[in-house]
């Protein structure tokens, strides 16, 4: 019979104040097996570790159970501290008489009891814990980022840095995501483009970094170390080796469409290349839009290609690639502002958004610049911007802050000032949200310096007078209505998740939350994490973000992820499922409902009534499995098992809790 | 201007807000003061203090004087409000249940306006429908305004618009049903 010791922790008053812990170790010596039983204030610190120590080489204990927080808090603790004690790590159980007993009850007797049954059970099945040992998996030392943003073009240009291949992925045809749309960056006015195209250019030319764009993730297989990844490259009809960027096809091309990445602001060509920075700056034919793959009419782009580059038969290609890790920078889409109907968004051509506003501003945008009306082309001279349009609003469904547009109005205000000297902003604001390094100076100089009039309310209302735009709110500082007469109002639209990011997150297997952010494993200290062992996030996908953070946030993605590539082998989970080939049916039900494709078939040769037979039984991979146990309650057989919860480890606590 | 003690009046109102939120299912607690329903109130240029002041005098404790306060009479109750305010409140709701609770504690401040309400009741439910040219005559009378709105009549009364004896409808009594059971369920007036 197995010795076991039992630890009570106090958690300093966490656990005491609502649980009698000194009699939780007092009953814990009667339970079956046990040899030993104590309680103390701090089980985690280095005395109480110490204590368990001493007490499993005193009293020769098998194994030992802690009665104190969540195993998600300390069980790591508690496993090396057995191993420094000369036992198995598993060896050991944790129970958590904290969130279930002291943290959720009011009463300290039914804290106690409760305490109680749930140490009786963990003792049962400690009793019949057998000693467990990792195995060890390979890693493909590559890693995948997609999404070539600033967070991702950051996170591939450090972990190429740091010596590893890495595979730069995006679905548009050049890099540079939202940030390449931007004129002008808060709170330092650098251009954008300034800053971005040299990093853009650099991801291109790393030795260590393959481009992949206008390509999609359709699948994802395998686990941590070894992720097989499915991409479709999507037909460019244009040959990349051939093309040398010259233009001309776009010069020629008959076919005008509205802009993407001038928001709808000025036309591009079927055959375009998106901005004048755009790496690569070689062409693609949008297929949707082409006269000669709609009709089979035109061909003027194959006509003047001098490199006959232009290949109308070009078809999607799909490979598979192996990486070790992922990191997912898939950023954001701009709130849909045609939601606010009070606005007249979507109707009134000037009420435009905060990108809109940056096309119109920026050199190389529909307008060289100069900022003018969509709708006529006039230069607004008061120009009105909302704040919180698709933020802070739970009846549109966006309850969350978008963080960064507080900041990216008064930038707004600034430069509009500085643009039109004769213009005045009004900025509709219900809290001025600017933490961050220089950003209250930097919103203080837009009222001062730059002459921003800032109103405290949210807009109600905008409708059209002649060629003016009313905009009706309440201030609400003074508490009286108020109008402006505006020839530009500006929505500071906020972030919403990517309308696909729920897909790709069923397909990374990653979690995300009731809008459709990524969830990261920890808020405070896994930000960078998903509960996906291997991908890491960065960038807006995680939820709204400037650019500075999602820099940092980048960088610490390719930190996490360099870190796992430059780990020779991976150290496999202990606590997986293991197929006793013995009752096995073959029947493969485990198969089918495995997740992590951990299990396959395999045949065994038996020696039946003297004849050799042949039979078909289950195996697990242990590189692949993680243990969920779906496999055991899919058994018919019960042949699965989970090393560490075993069905007999089960039944035992519950024999334990009946037969109290 | 005297400094209004929160540290009294907030914790002495609880009750009144615990009762918003209970009977008329208005949580004063969501309302983050932005005024998107002021702004675009109808009504708001003849009231003292806007939808979003009286709120906020609810959230600070100043109960009485969010329940005197002639503008919730003056709501029309169009519902723009609810319909735009980005955390659920339902101003319209709340200006509703001010005004009955204003009625409960006999601290109406626009008595034509609640007389006026009592009497458009009355007649609806006594027919089942609206008689107007009843409604006003009562009206005036009780009000003390016997010529009020009086010279409209001739050409109203040329064009049809008014009926002088009342018409009832085919089933008033399943409107006086409902009548009496919003007073069994109020166990008061309105």
């Amino acid at each position: 019979m197995k010795r076991i010791g039992v630890f009570v922790c106090h958690c300093g008053t966490n656990i005491a104040n609502t649980v009698h812990c000194d009699q939780v170790a007092e009953v814990a010596k009667d339970f079956p097996g046990v040899v030993y039983s104590c309680d103390y204030k701090y089980m985690c610190a280095e005395p109480g570790q110490q204590l368990i120590q001493d007490a499993v080489r005193e009293h020769n204990l098998d194994g030992y159970v802690v009665a104190a927080c969540s195993p998600r808090m300390h069980e790591p603790t508690f496993r090396k501290c057995a191993e420094r004690a000369g036992l198995n790590p598993y060896m050991i159980e944790q129970v958590n008489i904290r969130e279930q007993c002291s943290w959720v009850h009011a009463d300290k007797e039914k804290g106690t009891e409760k305490s109680i049954d749930l140490l009786r059970m963990a003792v049962a099945k400690a009793r019949k814990n057998e000693p467990l040992s990792s195995s060890t998996i390979p890693v493909t030392k590559r890693a995948l980022v997609i999404g070539a943003g600033i967070a991702g073009i950051q996170t591939a240009i450090d972990i190429a840095d740091n010596g590893f291949q890495v595979t730069l992925l995006d679905r548009e045809h050049s890099i540079g995501g939202r940030m390449a749309q931007v004129d002008k960056t808060f709170p330092t006015l650098d251009c954008s483009a300034c800053i971005l195209t040299p990093k853009m250019v650099e991801a291109a030319q790393h030795p260590n970094i393959e481009m992949v764009t206008y390509a999609e993730v359709t699948a994802v297989d395998g686990f941590v170390g070894n992720f097989d990844v499915t991409i479709r490259k999507k037909a460019r009809y244009v040959d990349f080796d051939k093309c040398t960027g010259c233009g001309a096809c776009q010069e020629k091309c008959p076919k005008k469409v509205s802009s993407e990445f001038e928001m709808g602001l000025g036309p591009r060509k079927a055959i375009y290349v998106p901005f004048p920075q755009a790496v690569p700056n070689k062409p693609v034919i949008d297929a949707e839009h082409c006269r000669y793959l709609l009709d089979g009419k035109c061909g003027v782009c194959k006509k003047i290609c001098p490199t006959e580059a232009v290949d109308y038969e070009q078809k999607d290609e799909v490979i598979v690639e192996r990486y070790g890790s992922i990191v997912v920078a898939t950023g954001f889409d701009q709130f849909d502002i045609s939601k606010y109907e009070e606005y007249g968004a979507g109707r009134y051509p000037d009420v435009i958004t905060g990108l809109h506003l940056e096309r119109l501003m920026n050199a190389s945008g529909p307008t060289a610049g100069k900022i003018k009306r969509p709708s006529d082309g006039k230069v607004p001279e008061k120009i009105v911007f909302i704040k919180c349009v698709g933020s802070r609003d739970e009846a549109k469904g966006r309850p969350y802050c978008s963080k960064a547009c507080c900041m990216y109005v008064a930038k707004h205000a600034t430069l509009i000032k500085e643009k039109m000297p004769q213009s005045k902003s009004y900025i509709f604001y219900m809290d001025v949200r600017t933490g961050g390094k220089s950003y209250e100076e930097f919103y203080k100089r837009t009222q001062e310096q730059y002459d921003g009039q800032y109103i405290r309310g949210r807009v109600s209302k905008i409708f059209q007078v002649g060629d003016k735009l009313i905009v009706r709110g309440e201030d609400s500082l003074i508490g009286r209505p108020v109008e402006i007469e505006a020839d530009l109002v500006v929505l500071a639209a906020g972030m919403e998740p990517r309308a696909d990011a729920v897909a790709l997150a069923r397909t990374l297997g990653i979690s995300y939350d009731q809008h459709g952010w990524y969830t990261e494993a920890h808020p405070k200290l896994q930000p960078i994490e998903t509960h996906t062992a291997g991908i890491y996030l960065a960038g807006v996908c995680q939820g709204p973000k400037d650019i500075p953070e999602s820099v940092a946030q980048a960088s610490a993605a390719a930190v996490k992820a360099t870190g796992l590539l430059s780990k020779g082998e991976l150290t496999s989970e202990a606590m997986i499922a293991e197929c006793n080939e013995a009752v096995c049916a073959g029947c493969g039900l485990c198969i089918s409902v495995c997740p992590y494709k951990a299990i396959e078939k395999k045949k065994v040769s038996e020696r039946v009534h003297g004849q050799m037979k042949e039979r078909v039984v289950a195996v697990v991979n242990p590189g692949l499995c993680q243990g969920c146990g779906a496999c055991t309650v899919n058994c018919p057989s019960s042949a699965m098992n989970i090393n560490g919860f075993t069905n007999e480890q089960i039944l035992a606590e519950v024999d334990a809790l009946c037969q109290r | 201007m005297g400094s209004i003690q929160l540290s009294n009046t907030v914790p002495d109102s609880d009750e009144f807000r615990a009762l918003l939120k209970k009977e008329y299912e208005s949580d004063l607690s969501l309302c983050y003061q932005c005024g998107k329903c002021s702004a675009g109130c109808p009504a708001a240029f003849a009231m003292e203090n806007t939808v979003r002041q009286i709120i906020r005098m609810v959230q600070l404790g100043l109960t009485k004087e969010a329940l005197t306060t002639y503008s919730i009479w003056v709501c029309a109750s169009c519902e723009t409000c609810s319909t735009r305010c980005p955390r659920h409140v339902e101003p319209a709701k709340v200006m509703e249940a001010l005004r009955i609770e204003a009625k409960k504690a006999g601290l109406v401040a626009d008595k034509r306006a609640d007389l006026f309400n009592d009497l458009f009741l009355q007649s609806v439910s006594n027919h089942g429908r609206l008689h107007e040219v009843g409604l006003i005559m009562r009206y005036n009378l009780l009000s003390g305004q016997w010529f009020k709105d009086a010279m409209l009549a001739p050409s109203m009364m040329m064009q049809g618009k008014l009926k002088v004896l009342p018409e009832s409808i085919k089933n008033k009594e399943a409107v006086a049903k409902i009548f009496k059971n919003v007073q069994k369920k109020r166990g008061g007036q309105k």
